[in-house]
């Protein structure tokens, strides 16, 4: 890890409240201009991360730098972070060009510097002519612009952002996403963003981090993470996993039910694990004129047939690896399936991975 | 589930009948049956004239709005940083400051007026400790005179404005509290250009409300105030029962009602939910 140049350092951060240690030794460094995103359920420990990045909260061991400089103790103030909160937090008495202003009134910036600064962010959120309006009289998104406006208005080098979009609706929330994307680049800013959110995590972030219970337990790009998660946590948190109980049969391996499986990645210890699989990695076949055998096939019963517009999904109850799920595009030629045929379930051994238990 | 108009009227009937037979009735009567003395519109209206004209009311009048105001102002200044704390305070010492706050009001005016009598007279407490440190040689005057009244009659008013305050600083969002001090406001400007204008409604309506009440009082000043302090209430009661001048009694009466049903409204505009940013 290097101090010097990373924009944002995390050393073996810990957080306790009473005996329940809610951060774990969290250790992290951010390079300047980096979309990190801190992502995981609720209970996790990431808006605690977050708070003790901002200065809100004080952590009971490690240590936080910012651009190199040691911040652990420091005020939320004397951090110089941008920030969106989880509620935008707009004040209510003033109105959008002084809420947008606040941090450059709170450093006594001179007048011309507010005037031109609070213009240039309001015209980035594309919120030009909003001036005088309070909270009260915008709607959930314009707040949302408000809010991060105001985050970008003094020009931070790091900006902390706090489930911003939770409260809008999803095309909203969509458009948010790549809005505040387009800002990110431009300014070179380095984002902590915080979501419990995986979609939005992977759309966004140039790198992930997955917490839970306290601890990051895999950091890296949106791809990888999801594609190559390191264990079964990971797999079913960054959406439909198929794992698959799967256990050493001599040089092979096979599910529980008997099936031969076969994987490119990973490896199984001794007392077994899984086989993962993602279902838009799942091929589905009529059972009828397939040829039976080898590794990675295994015949069942579609429970389930789901249609979600451009994704038919399929639940299939299998006799050797139980319930497994496979998602097919509704592209050109897509055969459908109804609940009650007989299929057979099939995917690469590049496509799958397997995972300690 | 909304109320029916029926059905409000009918909840709301024991209070307005109450009203109607101990407020209204009796007051009606009362001012009808005074200026009835004085016979013909006009000359109610010299009569008016006159009494609101003559020194002794005009100067009641002036005491009236000078104590009320002195009175409002120490109450905000002690009141604000109470309900500061009340505010910040959690579990026992919540519990301390809000009976400390709520006991008092429950008690009558005339027992805590009597009890600053016993603390603040030529033999009470404050003026024998004094003496007893040998701060002061003499026994200060610390009541029958202005200072008393605006004393006695700022602790009674005390929990309107803490009350008040209290429900205003509730209202606000602690969030935006640590929003502000996140993007760089030290605790002073977290104050001043945050909490302290969002609790300032709470500010306003307190004010009318110790305003409003301090301009009727009568047991505190008429109790602990000198010969010179005579406030508009104690006026009318001296015209009923000494001089029994119903019809002076009666236009000063409506001078208090009048200004006090202004000063109302105002405060229930300030209460009423049309300040955008009341939670």
């Amino acid at each position: 890890m290097q101090a010097g140049s990373a924009a944002v350092v995390l050393e073996t951060v810990t957080k306790r409240y009473g005996a329940d240690t809610v951060v774990d030794a969290v250790s992290v460094s951010i390079a300047q201009g980096e979309f990190f995103t801190l992502l995981g359920p609720s209970g996790s420990g990431k808006t605690t991360t977050l708070n003790m990045l901002a200065g809100f909260a004080e952590p009971d061991g490690g240590r936080v730098l910012l651009a190199g400089r040691d911040v652990t103790r420091a005020a939320p103030r004397e951090r110089g972070l941008g920030m969106v909160f989880q509620n935008y937090a707009i004040f209510p008495h003033l109105d959008t060009f002084e809420n947008v202003a606040f941090p450059l009134r709170v450093k006594k910036a001179p007048k011309r510097e507010v005037e031109t600064r609070v213009a240039d962010a309001l015209a980035m959120v594309k919120l030009t002519g909003f001036e005088r309006r309070y909270a009260r009289q915008l709607s959930g998104g314009q707040q949302q612009r408000v809010a991060l406006a105001r985050a970008i208005v003094a020009h931070p080098s790091v900006v902390l952002m706090d489930e911003p979009l939770g409260a809008l609706d999803k095309n909203l929330r969509y458009h948010m996403q790549v809005e505040i994307k387009e800002i990110q680049r431009r300014l070179g800013m380095t984002v902590v963003y915080v979501t419990h959110d995986q979609e939005e995590a992977l759309t966004m972030s140039d790198r992930i981090a997955i917490m839970n219970g306290g601890r990051i337990v895999q950091m890296g790009p949106p791809r990888d993470v999801y594609e190559a998660p390191e264990n079964a946590f990971v797999g079913r948190f960054l959406g439909e996993a198929n794992l698959i109980p799967a256990r050493r049969d001599g040089l092979a391996v096979a599910s529980e039910g008997g099936a031969l499986l076969e994987s490119a990645h990973g490896s199984l210890g001794a007392e077994g694990g899984f086989l993962f699989v993602r279902p838009e990695k799942v091929a589905v076949a009529p059972e009828a004129g397939t040829a039976p055998g080898g590794p990675n096939r295994i015949a069942g019963r579609v429970r389930f047939a789901g249609f979600l517009g451009n994704v038919l999904r399929y639940e299939v109850d299998t006799d050797q690896a139980g319930s497994l799920i496979a998602d097919l595009v509704n592209g050109p030629g897509a055969v459908l399936h109804a609940a009650g045929d007989t299929v057979v379930l099939s995917w690469s051994r590049e496509d799958c991975r397997l995972l300690p238990g | 589930m909304p109320l029916s108009r029926l059905g409000a009227l009918l909840l709301l009937a024991p209070s307005i009948l109450l009203l109607v037979f101990v407020f209204l009735g009796p007051i009606g009567w009362f001012l009808v049956g005074s200026f009835a003395e004085l016979g013909s519109l006009a000359e109610i209206w010299e009569e008016t004239r006159a009494v609101v004209g003559s020194r002794a009311v005009a100067l009641a009048i002036a005491n009236t709005n000078w104590i009320a105001l002195q009175v409002t102002f120490f109450v905000l200044l002690i009141g604000y940083p109470l309900a500061y704390a009340l505010n910040r305070a959690r579990g026992l010492a919540f519990s301390l400051i809000i009976i400390a706050i709520v006991l008092p009001y429950f008690t009558s005016v005339i027992v805590r007026t009597y009890a600053w009598m016993v603390i603040l007279g030529r033999n009470g407490i404050i003026n024998q400790m004094l003496l007893g440190l040998g701060i002061v040689s003499e026994p200060l005057e610390l009541m029958y005179n202005r200072l008393g009244v605006v004393i006695g009659m700022t602790y009674v008013l005390l929990p309107y404005m803490v009350l008040t305050l209290y429900a205003a600083m509730k209202a606000v969002d602690p969030r935006l509290l640590q929003a502000a001090e996140g993007m760089g406001a030290s605790r002073l400007g977290v104050f001043l250009r945050v909490f302290l204008p969002l609790t300032m409604h709470g500010v306003i309506a307190g004010s009318l409300i110790v305003f409003i009440l301090a301009i009727g009082f009568f047991v505190t000043p008429a109790l602990m105030g000198g010969p010179s302090d005579i406030m508009i209430a104690m006026l009318i009661e001296r015209e009923i029962e000494l001089t029994q001048n119903w019809p002076v009694a009666a236009m000063m009466t409506v001078v208090l009602l009048v200004v006090t049903l202004v000063l109302y409204a105002i405060y229930a505009r300030f209460t009423g939910g049309r300040t955008g940013f009341a939670r």
